[in-house]
């Protein structure tokens, strides 16, 4: 067989340049996706504390079943099978990408067939088959999107970036798909032909499960030259495309992937029915019960408010889930109040504190990292009282979503705000106030009436 | 009625006896029974609170209620956004139960339930809390209470699940295994358990009007529990009693389908 032309270069400078490329590269994309997430992490810490640190045992095990184990995904089973062959082929790829990674930089191919040997063989033909899986789960999602128009996937909390930004992904998905078998695919033919530009060239065909059949197929007409370029065109195809995900991600919606493990981790693990007691309202209370009672002293760098007007207002686990959103709409399609036709959406107030949280940071860059008064908040600019009012409490939201994000504790917090530090409940509920005030009872009825119904 | 029952048991006055009474004796009950304020001031629920006396005074609980001493636990307040409000209530009210040395409540109100079990002991109110319901299996399942069958025999019954009792602590079971001795057929609609729907009362809704929308929700899930074709919608809940009454109404099936606590159902099977 004829030499290969890429042989006949110098290899050590061919690969020299490779190399030098790839580490430019691996540093590049590695390091602007550092930098973006350290700012969502500063902006996630923006959030007030509230103490997530307890029960590590129970939080491990929250975690495993959750976000790993995704147990509340199988509610929906359709989905939620499609989402799993996404799901594995991404974890199990990770693997196939630390020898990319040692290739890209030490100019190697394939570096660790010759010491696995079969079991090399069947790594890679495990991660063929999860990507076939993947590839028709993505096809089943894009037409579950654009052609069946599942209402939660085509509601209107999604128009403009929202949407796009889901199909953006999922075409992204399959064009990495398709790199990964234009790579394996060539490189088959190559090595049946003997040609191939590992320097262990060794016993013929790398015997994939998928690559083995289409590779022949799709490439085998081709010269040795021409297979050689599709299968780098697959390689760098691939790894960009990896650099280029890892950086899209602190962009969208996508984060979920990471952090839905730290966002599962400090779940809420106290009965959904628990509403905080705000500590700040018990020391006021005590001091009315109990005048020789005095407060702990206030943190002076914490302005004194009750409830959430914007985004600061909330905790660091409630900004968290903000960005843990990934918009899959179960929370509104399950909402007593969205699927009857009020404003109120789940998603979208987590979508909006994401928005609002963003632009804070943003500001933070543009001011040396300190908020300048934009005179916007989160309630009024992005989240309405009209929405925070439909809302039954009823737990539908949190009990729906597969990453355990609470909706309903960021609605609570914000009505907080707007009863205690604006007086502007509905009419209706300052009544209903008043009556608790003067008769213990939501209505009009004395106290001194409340065992009468003994001898009705 | 059932036979293995004396026939005087049945429409005796009921025994009511408060706290205050109890400790006048130098004695105390095993429970406190918290009535709350529907079942305290609501025409229907107050229907509700007395077939749990029934219930109570049949199985000879030893059981009080606080009478006149009682208040709002302040639910719909802190459910609202009234969280000085709540915390009042609450100190109030932890104050009286606490001078009682209340050890266990059963309450007739998912509500009421919620909040004394899980956000008064942060506020020095700690008691052993159940609902209804809890109660019900729980003297059922010690023989302190005996159905064979009754009035709903054969009969269709759908439970709806109340947000706070479901979701909102993971009590599923308890309504109906003690339904289960009703020898009805209990049939679940498309969303039970914790996949529930609402029936629109609770987060303090049922004191104001709800935001513009194109139904309401009452409507939607008594639309969904009528589609079980049910002789009984079973309910946990005065406010979800309301709402699903109202629905049924809607429907004009109030004829044909009776909404009914989970007590009542008791009460009536027991001819009590």
């Amino acid at each position: 067989m004829d030499q290969h032309p890429l042989r006949q270069t110098p290899v050590s400078k061919t690969l020299m340049v490779s190399s030098i490329i790839f580490i430019a590269l691996l540093l590049a994309g590695g390091g602007l996706f550092l930098f973006n997430a350290n700012k969502i992490r500063r902006n996630i810490l923006l959030g007030k504390d509230i103490d997530r640190k307890d029960n590590f045992s129970e939080r491990m095990k929250t975690m495993i079943l959750v976000a790993f184990g995704q147990k509340k995904m199988f509610t929906r089973p359709v989905p939620a099978l499609l989402h799993l062959f996404l799901y594995v082929a991404f974890v199990i790829t990770q693997i196939e990408l630390i020898e990319i990674v040692i290739d890209g930089i030490a100019g190697t191919h394939r570096v660790f067939r010759p010491s696995l040997g079969g079991f090399y063989t069947f790594m890679v033909s495990l991660i063929e088959v999860l990507s076939v899986l993947a590839f028709i789960g993505t096809i089943f999602f894009l037409a579950r999107r654009n052609l069946l128009k599942v209402p939660r996937l085509v509601h209107n909390d999604l128009t403009g970036w929202p949407k796009l930004d889901a199909n953006y992904i999922l075409l992204g998905e399959i064009t990495l798909i398709c790199f990964i078998f234009m790579m394996n695919g060539a490189d088959e033919v190559l090595y049946a032909r003997g040609a191939s530009h590992a320097e262990n060239l060794g016993d013929g065909s790398l015997g994939l499960a998928i690559s083995s059949h289409i590779g022949p197929m799709l490439f085998g007409g081709m010269s040795d030259t021409g297979l050689h370029i599709v299968e780098r065109i697959g390689w760098w195809g691939h790894i960009m495309m990896v650099f280029g995900f890892l950086n899209y991600l602190v962009l969208s919606k996508h984060l979920h992937i990471l952090l839905a493990f730290p966002n599962t981790f400090y779940s809420n693990l106290k009965p959904k029915g628990e509403f905080t007691n705000m500590a700040s309202v018990t020391n006021e209370v005590k001091a009315i019960f109990d005048p020789s009672f005095t407060p702990p002293p206030a943190d002076p760098n914490v302005p004194m408010r009750f409830g959430a007007k914007d985004v600061t207002d909330l905790t660091w686990k409630q900004l968290l889930d903000a960005y843990t959103c990934t918009e899959c709409g179960r929370c509104t399609s399950s909402c007593p109040a969205n699927t009857t036709g009020k404003l109120l959406s789940p998603r979208k107030i987590m979508m909006s504190t994401r928005d609002r949280l963003e632009e804070v940071g943003k500001n933070m860059d543009a001011n040396k990292g300190e908020f300048k008064d934009d005179g916007k908040a989160l309630l009024g600019d992005y989240i309405t009282p009209e929405e925070l009012w439909a809302c039954t409490s009823c737990n539908a939201c949190v009990q729906e979503c597969p990453v355990n994000i609470d909706p309903l504790s960021i609605i609570v917090e914000m009505r907080r705000y707007m009863v205690m530090e604006q007086s502007a409940a509905p009419t209706e509920l300052n009544g209903m106030f008043t009556n608790i005030e003067n008769n213990g009872a939501p209505w009009q009825f004395a106290q001194a009436d409340r065992l009468n119904w003994k001898n009705e | 009625m059932d036979s293995t029952q004396p026939s005087s048991i049945t429409n005796q006055p009921l025994s009511v006896p408060t706290m205050a009474d109890y400790m006048a004796k130098g004695e105390s009950p095993e429970i406190l029974f918290w009535v709350g304020c529907s079942g305290s001031f609501d025409d229907r629920a107050k229907k509700i609170t007395k077939a749990i006396v029934k219930i109570l005074n049949h199985a000879n609980v030893k059981f009080a209620v606080l009478g006149t001493e009682e208040s709002c636990t302040g639910d719909p307040a802190k459910r609202a956004g009234n969280e000085f409000l709540f915390q009042m209530q609450a100190m109030n009210n932890i104050t009286v139960l606490n001078g009682y040395e209340v050890k266990k409540i059963v309450t007739g109100c998912p509500h009421c339930f919620n909040t004394l079990k899980n956000e008064y002991p942060a506020l020095g109110g700690n008691y052993e809390v159940v609902h209804h319901t809890q109660l019900l299996q729980d003297l059922l399942n010690t023989g302190r209470i005996k159905i064979e069958g009754g009035d709903f025999k054969g009969k269709k019954i759908t439970f709806h699940d109340p947000c706070y009792l479901g979701r909102a602590n993971d009590v599923y079971e308890a309504p109906r295994s003690v339904m289960i001795n009703l020898d009805a057929e209990l049939v679940e609609m498309k969303r039970s358990k914790a996949n529930g729907f609402c029936c629109g009362a609770g987060g303090a809704q049922m004191f104001k009007e709800a935001e513009k929308g194109n139904k309401e929700v009452n409507i939607e899930r008594s639309e969904e529990a009528l589609a079980t074709n049910p002789d009984v919608i079973a309910v946990g809940c005065p406010f979800c009693n309301t709402m699903m009454t109202d629905g049924v109404k809607h429907f004009n099936k109030e004829q044909q389908v009776k909404v009914l606590d989970v007590a009542e159902l008791i009460a009536q099977a027991k001819d009590l």
